[in-house]
């Protein structure tokens, strides 16, 4: 079969007999995840759009901006401040990693007990799969987690990749190391761009990621309803679209879904009966298409109300000062903005713990499952202390470790069953 | 009032019908391919009130066969306090997986553990186990129960447990001696499941392999406290499981 992309996918040196494999894939796999809901959100047929156009519609208005002159960065963490890349008229995309794919390749260089996302990464470039990977100009990857520190040295013998140096604790001398790296980056970014950050940019482009940070706070505030109205989900998918669409249009298409679903709880009505169960997941991020316990959980009768992942509120709580407009200030702002994410990798991360509480609260979850990748171990080990923390503010807790396979689904099911049975 | 309880397992089919909170029948079988229609035909002609479906093919019996599923985690639950009235933790250990379940003062589950995807320390550990021994399983606990405590099976891997085995008796050490070993092994791994759900005393030990003696005894001896096993540990699902039907 021929595909309408497929001249923009062959330059982008896809391999296309792969790459339709994916899609097909990909494209079934939604099916049975998404469209088989009932009462889903009429908002949600803007992001069934850009899912089946993933490698379509906004591949070619990226290859057009490059065409145009425009550079694009991906990246892979949210520590990576999008801020900067777009004030310098640039484009920033999340990769996601959230495949099984290309893992054969991965893994002639990877051990095997490394985390799937990592493998996904790798496996994605080597295996020629992605357009968005392939579109980029330049990698910006961190120094969080073991793991993805030394991928990226591999990652670099095949795309120029820059590295950013994410600290490991919250000291005030690790606060100004980071300061560094932004100003750092900024350089960086304006180097690879040509284009120069001015301070009128650099506010604009706060203003513009604030902006769908706090659409997407608007979004999980009204999941506090009960009934919950949107599922998990849908709401998983929109963060995760968060990452490769167009800001402002998302935006602006989420303010419209948030409206209608601010009508459905006026009128009571949700996607679960209310009384379901209530579920908040915390942990690792899940990337396109990691839809894999979203799925379990909801399919075994419960609703998700809320995702403490950096796929979810920790992307987008905390907003960047807009009361300063002095270059200096501003990037004094998205450096605290950005050190205040809890991610496991830091130590000690006690806030961590008090996000869960406090979300598991305001959304009224009934339980938390703790979601993590095997062999991620900030997330794993750190799982152990969050348990611990959640037992004595009585919230019932469910620790799942588990990567991009459907090998142990029937296992998942049966723990996640039983943990609903129990809350 | 009729009530059925179904435990579908990856290894064998237990059906417990109960008269009020009578045992009325009781039947097992080896699960086939078909367990649907192996499940629809053990349930053909009984005048049923009520029928709950729990092991791992629940999902699949309860949506073909229209009757409602329970976890394991659940049933095992009610039928253990069905059993044992004071229990406070369970040790499940079937065909195919693991579970340690710790139980409140009425008998509702408050934690559980499961054994990840692999066979490592399951009834078809103890089977492979005892093909590489050249025995059955019912024989590998006679072996094991003679044997002495005097070496370790480091790998918990199925795979690299059968070669440790081979390469052992290859090495002329007593069978005996290799099946103790094997033994404790399962019993060892189970006992840290229990810990971590911190369960200690008043378990209740189930499952097909609980009818090994040999891991009933190590159990025991590393827990340092009586261990419970049902006289028939097999039917604690299928029992819960009609239990809870209504
Ligand atoms: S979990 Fe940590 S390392 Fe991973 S994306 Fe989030 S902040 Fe970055
Ligand atoms: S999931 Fe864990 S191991 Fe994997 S990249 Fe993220 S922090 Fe690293």
């Amino acid at each position: 079969m021929t595909n309408a992309y497929d001249e923009m996918w062959k330059r982008l040196d896809l391999d296309l007999t792969a790459h339709e494999g994916l899609l097909t894939v990909l494209g079934k796999f939604y099916n049975d995840i998404y469209l088989d809901q009932n009462g889903r959100p009429r908002g949600m047929e803007y992001l069934d759009f850009v899912i089946s156009e993933i490698h379509g519609l906004r591949i070619q208005e990226i290859t057009k901006a490059k065409s145009a002159g425009k550079k694009v960065f991906g990246t892979f963490c949210v520590f990576v401040p999008e801020e900067i890349i777009l004030a310098a008229d640039a484009i920033a995309i999340g990769l996601c990693s959230g495949a099984e794919v290309g893992s054969e390749h991965a893994e002639r260089y990877l051990p095997r007990n490394t985390c799937a996302l990592i493998k996904s990464f790798l496996g994605f470039r080597l295996a020629r799969l992605c357009p968005f990977t392939n579109s980029c100009d330049l990698i910006i990857g961190e120094t969080t987690c073991d793991g993805k520190k030394k991928a990226y040295e591999i990652f670099n013998d095949f795309m120029p990749i820059y590295i950013m140096e994410v600290p490991n604790t919250k000291s005030p001398a690790a606060k100004e190391l980071f300061r560094y790296e932004v100003e750092r980056f900024k350089d960086k970014v304006e180097q690879v761009t040509g284009n120069r950050i001015t301070e009128d940019r650099l506010f604009a482009a706060i203003r513009l990621v604030n902006r769908r940070r706090r659409v997407l706070n608007r979004l999980n505030a009204i999941r506090a309803a009960e009934p919950a109205p949107i599922s998990g989900r849908d709401a998983l998918l929109i963060n995760q679209v968060a990452f490769y669409d167009d800001p402002e249009r998302f935006t602006e298409n989420i303010e419209r879904l948030c409206d209608e679903l601010e009508e459905r709880v006026g009128r009571h009505e949700g996607v679960a009966p209310e009384g379901t169960k209530r579920v908040l997941i915390s942990g690792c991020p899940m990337a396109v298409p990691n839809w894999k316990l979203p799925y379990i959980i909801e399919g075994s009768g419960a609703v998700i109300v809320g995702e403490e992942s950096c796929v979810g509120q920790r992307n987008t709580r905390d907003l960047v000062d807009e009361d300063v407009r002095d270059m200096g200030d501003m990037l004094d702002a998205i450096t605290d903005r950005y050190m205040d994410i809890n991610c496991a990798v830091f130590t000690p991360n006690e806030p961590r713990l008090r996000d869960i509480e406090q979300m598991a609260r305001t959304l009224k979850a009934d339980g938390v499952i703790h979601y993590a990748l095997q062999f991620c171990q900030p997330y794993a080990i750190e799982s152990v202390k969050i348990e611990q923390g959640l037992k004595r503010a009585g919230i019932p807790l469910l620790r799942l470790e588990t990567g991009y396979s459907m090998e142990d689904i029937e296992p998942l099911k049966t723990r996640v069953e039983a943990f609903l049975e129990i809350i | 009032m009729f009530k059925a309880g179904i435990d579908v397992g990856s290894r064998s089919i237990e059906l417990v019908v109960l008269k009020e909170r009578e045992i009325y029948l009781k039947t097992r079988q080896e699960t086939s391919f078909d367990y649907v229609s192996q499940v629809n035909n053990m349930l053909n002609g009984l005048d049923l009130d009520a029928t709950l479906v729990t092991g791992y093919g629940r999902h699949l019996v309860s949506r073909k066969l229209e009757i409602g599923h329970v976890t394991e985690i659940k049933a095992y639950a009610a039928g253990v306090r069905c059993l044992y009235p004071d229990a406070k933790a369970i040790l499940d250990i079937g065909g195919q997986d693991t579970k340690a379940i710790l139980l409140d003062e009425n008998g509702r589950v408050v934690r559980f553990e499961m054994n990840d995807r692999c066979a490592a320390g399951t009834g078809r550990f103890l089977e492979i186990m005892a093909q590489a021994l050249g025995c059955t399983v019912m024989d590998l606990a006679e072996l094991a129960l003679s044997g002495r405590h005097c070496l370790a099976i480091s790998s918990m891997c199925t795979v690299f447990a059968e070669t440790e085995v081979v390469a052992l008796m290859a090495k002329g050490t007593r069978a005996q001696d290799v099946a103790r070993a094997l033994v404790r092994s399962v019993a060892r791994r189970s006992s840290a499941m229990l810990r971590r759900i911190g369960a200690t005393d008043r378990v209740v030990f189930c499952g097909g392999v609980a009818r090994n003696t040999a891991v009933h005894k190590e159990l025991e001896d590393i827990l340092g406290t009586k261990v419970e096993v049902p006289e028939e540990p097999d039917y604690a699902g299928a029992l819960g499981a009609a239990l809870l039907a209504n």
